[in-house]
């Protein structure tokens, strides 16, 4: 076990924990909009699956992500047509969509097993990469990455700085009263959901583009499950989010490594360490005072002006 | 004040429907600027149609309006707010997990930033005598204080008419008092107040015209100052109304053992932004009728969840003729003769989807031995609710229809008939009347007194302070999940009430 080096396990666990931070933090603006997806885990494997064909395609990383994004987002705006157009029940409508997704990624990766997508290469910080351990762990990076971190702080600040964040959660704390104000509830939530989509999108290219990087069916593996428990556990703060991420990937990371030394813990204990360990420390972090109210008031609730 | 002013808003011939409601018909009145407008009727007589329609939420089908003399066809309540509509909600449209200045900035335009938001609610929650912490969590705010942060935000952008939607519903006498002096000295400063109430004496305290609406139309135009509040309840109702009335006092009442007896009733809140009980102590003799006022959210839902058995608590916290009850759950009340109607009709005392003989046997089943080795007894389930139908008068096709389907007055004579029906010893009701016409309210009180007569013991929980007046031998009031020392009703004065209740909450009269 002493061959594990600390900075090469946290630089590691920063790459692995990018495709469940991305989603988590999309799905959390969704649920702050008071819009409970659970299909998550659907839009993260068709941003895997969108993201690898154009990258393949067009022998560009930058341009599977963004495919990556748009497979996401139009997963998710079918979920928006269901449950804003058609008021149809989230929950159900949200674990169809990644039934839905499973099926038709699968569908749509007929012909692409065994392919290498593009490489995304490590941006060149020049000189500071060699600055001992930081270097390895701060400057080692592809900018999806540096991508994600942007995303934390930007999501924290519009959802505590900006009027259109305080609009936001004012809608997912009671649509009736955010109605009344005449906030356009549908729009908002429509726009929160697309969000949420893109990010999971991407979140699941970055698995099938970098992490793994080829294409499989089933690529995701429950990412998207986990970035769904790491939002209510992070009790819908983006830091927190950023925590559970990693600590999840740290996990992911860590046991690998001990797999790889040969560890004595029979790998199938390793294999549920990291999702065991992240749903235990949330639980414990969210326990105690206050935890009743973090939760958007609205959260799951369809809504219907009548005019 | 108002006579010489000239005139702000105008509507011509307002019509609304939706499907199988004609919610407005033909509807004219006008206000005048620095005048205190009524619009009196009945629970679904119209008024809250019509001011939505003022505030850009609904759309007239027929008819038009004048703002200053121009068309005014708001098409949001953004516009509606520009051209210098300000709107307090009956329902509060307030946000609990915000503090008080998000939930301002959220009802304007074009906000400053948060620091200097708070500095000018500060300053306006001064100059009218309506204290507020902007950074307080709206959550924890009482009722009345909530609404004091629906005043200001409409204060912080100058209208020139405050539309009122039964603002005091949920206020203290002596913060009703307040609240009159604030809308005087606005309307005082020429903002028109429209003003939605169906409680006459207030205004005739307060307004200077009152429109009537009764099922949609205008039925009359009156000066509340010069009409008696029988004239205005007549207008309002369409015939005359009886008030109800008791045979006589069941034998001994006052002597007797009590019925129900709470001693030091302590517990946390299960309810999010709840409040917990602190040493509640009461009794409750055969035949007497206990009446518990209090703003809404001091205690009464809980009180309602620990006396149900839905929330459990040290068993001899409650007893029941002498039998401790307090760890018992709600079933195994109602096998000794306890039955409770919560408050919210749809939800919490009947389910919405299911059948009235289904909502029948959800609470009968044990009293009525509905339920035989597990399995439901249809035929008596049945015959119950269309006991409960005759007997309460409920206008329903039939017994299969959903509860949902049905008004709500009458489901709730449906849901009281269905507890006072299993002829029980406890009776505990919150909010018997709650948003209910004033036929079946008196029906339903009279209900309760009959029940009282015949031995039952009764705690009656409400908002509305004319009801207990009328029904209760006894009077005491929650205030911060604590209850006064009940005291007899005959001979408490307004002030005494209000006192017992909280007095003003802090809020002092403004002084500018």
């Amino acid at each position: 076990m002493g061959d594990i080096n600390l900075s090469v396990l946290i630089a590691s666990l920063m790459v692995a924990s990018v495709p469940i931070l991305l989603a988590a933090l999309g799905e959390m603006v969704t649920e702050k909009a008071g819009v409970l997806n659970l299909g998550v885990e659907g839009m993260m494997i068709m941003g895997a699956i969108c993201g690898f064909i154009a990258a393949v395609g067009t022998g560009s990383p930058l341009a599977g992500f963004i495919a990556g994004a748009a497979g996401g987002a139009g997963l998710s705006l079918l979920f928006a047509l269901l449950t804003l157009g058609f008021l149809a029940n989230q929950v159900a409508t949200g674990l169809a969509l990644t039934l839905f997704g499973l099926g038709l990624s699968a569908l749509m990766g007929q012909g692409y097993t065994g392919i290498k997508p593009p490489a995304t290469v490590e941006i060149d910080f020049g000189t500071l990469t060699d600055i001992p351990f930081l270097g390895r762990v701060l400057f080692s990076h592809d900018w999806v990455v540096y991508f994600s971190l942007f995303m934390v702080a930007a999501v924290w600040w519009f959802i505590t700085r900006t009027r259109a964040g305080l609009v936001l959660r004012a809608v997912g704390e009671s649509a009736e009263a955010a109605h009344a104000l005449g906030y356009k509830v549908a729009r908002i939530r429509l726009a929160a959901i697309a969000f949420g989509g893109a990010m999971a999108g991407m979140g699941g290219a970055y698995i099938s583009l970098i992490r793994v990087p080829q294409w499989t069916d089933g690529i995701t593996a429950g990412a998207g499950w986990i970035a769904l428990a790491i939002v209510v556990f992070a009790s819908w703060r983006p830091v927190r989010v950023l925590v559970g991420a990693y600590l999840f990937g740290g996990i992911t990371v860590l046991q690998l490594n001990l797999q790889a030394a040969g560890s004595s813990i029979p790998v199938e204990y390793l294999s549920m360490a990291p999702y065991l360990v992240t749903i235990v420390v949330l639980v414990a972090i969210s326990a105690g005072k206050g935890r009743k109210t973090d939760a958007p008031a609205a959260l799951g609730q369809n809504f219907h002006s009548v005019r | 004040m108002s006579a010489d002013q000239p005139i702000l808003f105008i509507a011509e011939g307002i019509g609304k429907s939706y499907p199988g409601v004609r919610a407005n018909d033909d509807v004219n009145f006008a206000i005048k600027r620095g005048e205190i407008h009524a619009l009196l009727g009945e629970n679904g007589a119209g008024k809250s149609t019509l001011v939505k329609m003022i505030y850009g939420l609904v759309k007239p089908d027929q008819g038009h309006m004048e703002w200053l003399g121009a068309p005014f066809a708001p098409a949001d309540p953004a516009r509606a707010r520009a051209a210098g509509v300000g709107m307090v909600f009956q329902h509060f449209s307030l946000f609990e997990a915000l503090n008080v200045a998000e939930n301002v900035a959220l009802g304007m335009e074009n906000p400053p930033r948060l620091a200097q938001l708070s500095a000018k609610i500060s300053k306006v929650s001064a100059d009218y005598g309506l204290p507020l912490d902007p950074a307080r969590r709206v959550g924890d705010l009482s009722a009345g204080e909530r609404q004091r942060v629906e005043i200001i935000r409409c204060l912080l952008q100058s209208p020139k008419l405050l539309i009122m939607d039964e603002p005091t519903s949920v206020l203290t006498p002596q913060e009703v008092e307040i609240l009159f002096k604030t809308l005087r000295q606005l309307a005082a400063e020429g903002t028109a107040i429209l003003y939605i109430s169906h409680k006459l004496e207030e205004i005739r305290v307060l307004c200077d015209r009152a429109t009537i609406l009764r099922r949609g139309k205008v039925v009359a135009t009156a000066y509340p100052a010069k009409t008696t509040a029988r004239e205005m309840a007549e207008l309002m109702v369409g015939s005359a109304l009886a008030s109800p009335a008791r045979a006589g006092k069941a034998q001994g009442a006052a002597q007797g053992a009590p019925a129900l007896e709470v001693r030091g009733l302590s517990a946390p809140s299960p309810i999010p932004f709840g409040t917990s009980l602190k040493d509640i102590s009461f009794a409750v003799a055969k035949g007497e009728v206990l009446g518990i006022a209090g703003v809404a959210g001091n205690g009464q839902d809980e009180l309602v969840l620990a006396l149900s058995g839905e929330m459990a608590c040290a068993a001899d916290m409650i007893r029941a003729k002498g039998e401790s009850i307090g760890a018992m759950g709600p079933n195994a009340r109602r096998a000794r003769g306890f039955v409770v109607a919560p408050e919210d009709r749809l939800g919490h005392a009947a389910a919405p989807d299911m059948s009235l003989v289904e909502n029948a046997f959800l609470t009968g089943a044990v009293q009525r031995k509905l339920a035989r080795r597990g399995f439901v007894h249809w035929a008596g389930a049945k015959a119950f609710a269309e006991e409960i139908i005759a007997a309460f008068d409920v206008r329903t096709p039939s017994s299969d229809v959903a509860a949902r389907a049905l008004s709500g007055g009458n489901l709730q004579k449906f849901v009281i008939g269905r507890e006072l029906r299993q002829s029980p010893d406890v009776i505990v009701i919150n909010q018997p009347t709650w948003g209910v016409d004033a036929a079946a309210a008196a029906f339903i009180r009279q209900a309760i007194l009959t029940c009282a007569e015949g031995g039952a013991a009764v705690v009656v929980i409400s908002q509305d302070l004319d009801e207990l007046m009328e029904i209760s031998d006894n009077f005491a009031a929650l205030n911060e999940g604590r209850l006064s020392v009940p005291r007899p009703r005959a001979g408490l004065t307004m002030e005494e009430i209000g006192l017992m209740m909280g007095g003003a909450h802090g809020m002092e009269v403004a002084h500018v």
